[in-house]
């Protein structure tokens, strides 16, 4: 498969400087846990956050951790992809035999990236030890899959949001509100947040089916906010549902794309 | 003065020139300083003062915070790596200015701009939503825009030292980065330094990094008084000396190609 060839193509001209890619990645991996001493540090000042334990939180922290690191690793690189619109070296693109979204996507591959993964591996397994969870077979295949359907979710809005840069080169930066800012409403339980914020990121940008309704099901949690039984089990149908509408926005938006170079 | 004045001009021009990213920035910020602030409030769930501060302190450190990101600029500055990348560290060396009192008066003025522009919308809308704790006094309002300045000056030198790793590896990111993640934390900009415990709050007060973000939070509610601008000083000078050595040292080694 050409994706296949290309990323590995680019995985091996970063372990051409063997040492610092080694540095980089176990200094990530280690510096990485700062970030989740702040989690620590909350949970320092108070027992409970909203319905959840510390323990509890890490596992959406870790959840969530992985579901992005793989994403990041995906399409983490469209965050430079207006400077492709800028310079007009996305025309190139267009001539090629290929999806454009392909192309874009395929452009880069940051391993060290990885070292986030690992972080996120760690805490999780931290937190799987100390929690008592009601192992079953639909539990042990849950947790990958939710995993999986994450890193959907986040590429998905990767895109949708990134797609804005068709019409505005300028608005970047609103993007991070949905990608990062993800990151940051799915390593916490939803129902610390406001309503409105809660339907906006959570429902309508289905975040909430990142970590914390699949969460609910592996932990066997009832729902603080009381919503319906079978939404634990819907985060397949979110994810399959971002990422449609986002192909269709990423075509919607090419087709109205009008180069600014001659 | 004159000429840091002119630069300084420059600075401010040259991010004026993007009134979209500007909004789309504070988008951004305003978004992050809703999903932060819920996170902190549901702390006083179970008790009223965190390490002196109460709701009302923390929800203003965070669109504060929200607002200083800009300003501060703590994220994503690679200019002078690039310059180092590209060899077009080779024209700042044959320059009348020497590249760190040019790069800081281009940062005072971006710095400016961004005060106005990315620092004060989003503390405005936090102002409108919540009750914010504000100075009581005229003074503390004048020692937080001096403190504001200092963070400026500070953070540039601090990035500036990173972006200078460019001089001896190949890859800057991979250094940068962990740099962002340290001064995140440290900084005081994820969770304010009274969330810490003692001695995580005593390593942190021993770096640069709370000269950053927490010190000008902590003068605006209040939280610290006059003498917390010695010490951003204090900071201030040590890290542009340094940047002045590690530019001395990383210019004898640079070698750029073609001519």
């Amino acid at each position: 498969m050409l994706y296949g060839r290309l990323v590995l193509a680019r995985v091996r001209s970063q372990l051409q400087y063997r040492l610092s890619f080694a540095l980089d990645t176990v200094a990530m991996f280690l510096v990485s846990f700062l970030d989740f001493l702040a989690v620590l540090l909350i949970f320092h000042a108070t027992p409970r956050l909203g319905a959840f334990s510390v323990e509890e939180v890490a596992f959406l922290y870790a959840t969530s951790g992985l579901s992005f690191a793989i994403a990041e690793l995906v399409v983490g690189h469209l965050d430079g992809f207006p400077q492709l619109i800028r310079d007009g070296s996305f025309d190139v693109l267009l001539v090629r035999p290929r999806g454009t979204l392909f192309q874009v996507v395929s452009i880069d591959f940051q391993l060290r990236r990885l070292g986030l993964a690992v972080q996120a591996f760690v805490v999780l397994g931290w937190a799987i030890s100390r929690l008592d969870i009601p192992w079953d077979a639909g539990r042990v295949a849950a947790l990958p899959l939710m995993v999986a359907c994450g890193a959907a979710i986040f590429c998905g809005v990767w895109v949708l949001t990134i797609s804005v840069v068709f019409w505005a080169v300028e608005g970047r930066e609103a993007a991070n509100a949905f990608t990062y800012g993800g990151r940051q409403l799915t390593q916490y339980p939803i129902d610390v947040y406001g309503r409105w914020l809660r339907r906006l990121l959570a429902y309508v940008i289905p975040m909430a089916f990142v970590s914390y309704f699949p969460a609910l099901y592996v932990l066997d949690k009832p729902d603080p906010l009381g919503l319906p039984h079978w939404l634990r089990y819907a985060a397949p149908v979110a994810a399959v549902g971002i990422c449609v509408a986002s192909a269709l926005m990423w075509r919607f938006a090419v087709r109205h794309y009008r180069s600014a170079g001659g | 003065m004159r000429l840091d004045w002119e630069i300084a001009k420059r600075g401010y021009r040259r991010y004026a020139a993007y009134p979209a990213a500007t909004w789309a920035g504070v988008f951004t910020n305003v978004v992050f300083g809703f999903l932060r602030g819920y996170v902190l409030l549901a702390v006083f769930d179970h008790r009223d003062v965190v390490g002196g501060y109460d709701a009302a302190d923390t929800i203003t450190y965070v669109w504060l915070g929200q607002g200083l990101i800009a300003t501060v600029y703590i994220w994503g500055w690679f200019d002078f790596a690039l310059r180092i990348r590209t060899g077009d560290v080779a024209t700042d060396l044959v320059r009348p200015v020497h590249p760190v009192r040019y790069g800081l008066a281009f940062d005072l003025g971006r710095a400016l701009y961004h005060a106005v522009f990315r620092g004060i919308p989003p503390f405005l809308l936090g102002a409108l939503v919540y009750d914010l704790t504000y100075p009581a006094e005229l003074w503390r309002w004048l020692a937080f825009v001096v403190s504001v300045a200092l963070a400026v000056a500070v953070s540039f030198g601090f990035r500036f030292l990173y972006n200078a790793a460019a001089f001896w590896t190949v890859d800057y990111r991979g250094p940068a980065m962990i740099a962002m993640i340290v001064a995140n934390l440290l900084s005081g900009f994820i969770v304010p330094l009274a969330f810490f415990p003692d001695w995580l709050k005593a390593i942190a007060n021993a770096t640069p990094f709370p000269s950053m973000v927490q010190t000008p939070i902590d003068v605006f509610v209040g939280q610290a008084d006059a003498t917390a601008l010695l010490v951003q000083l204090f900071w201030c000078v040590v890290l542009l000396a340094a940047c002045r050595a590690v530019f001395a040292a990383g210019a004898r080694k640079v070698v750029v190609q073609g001519g």
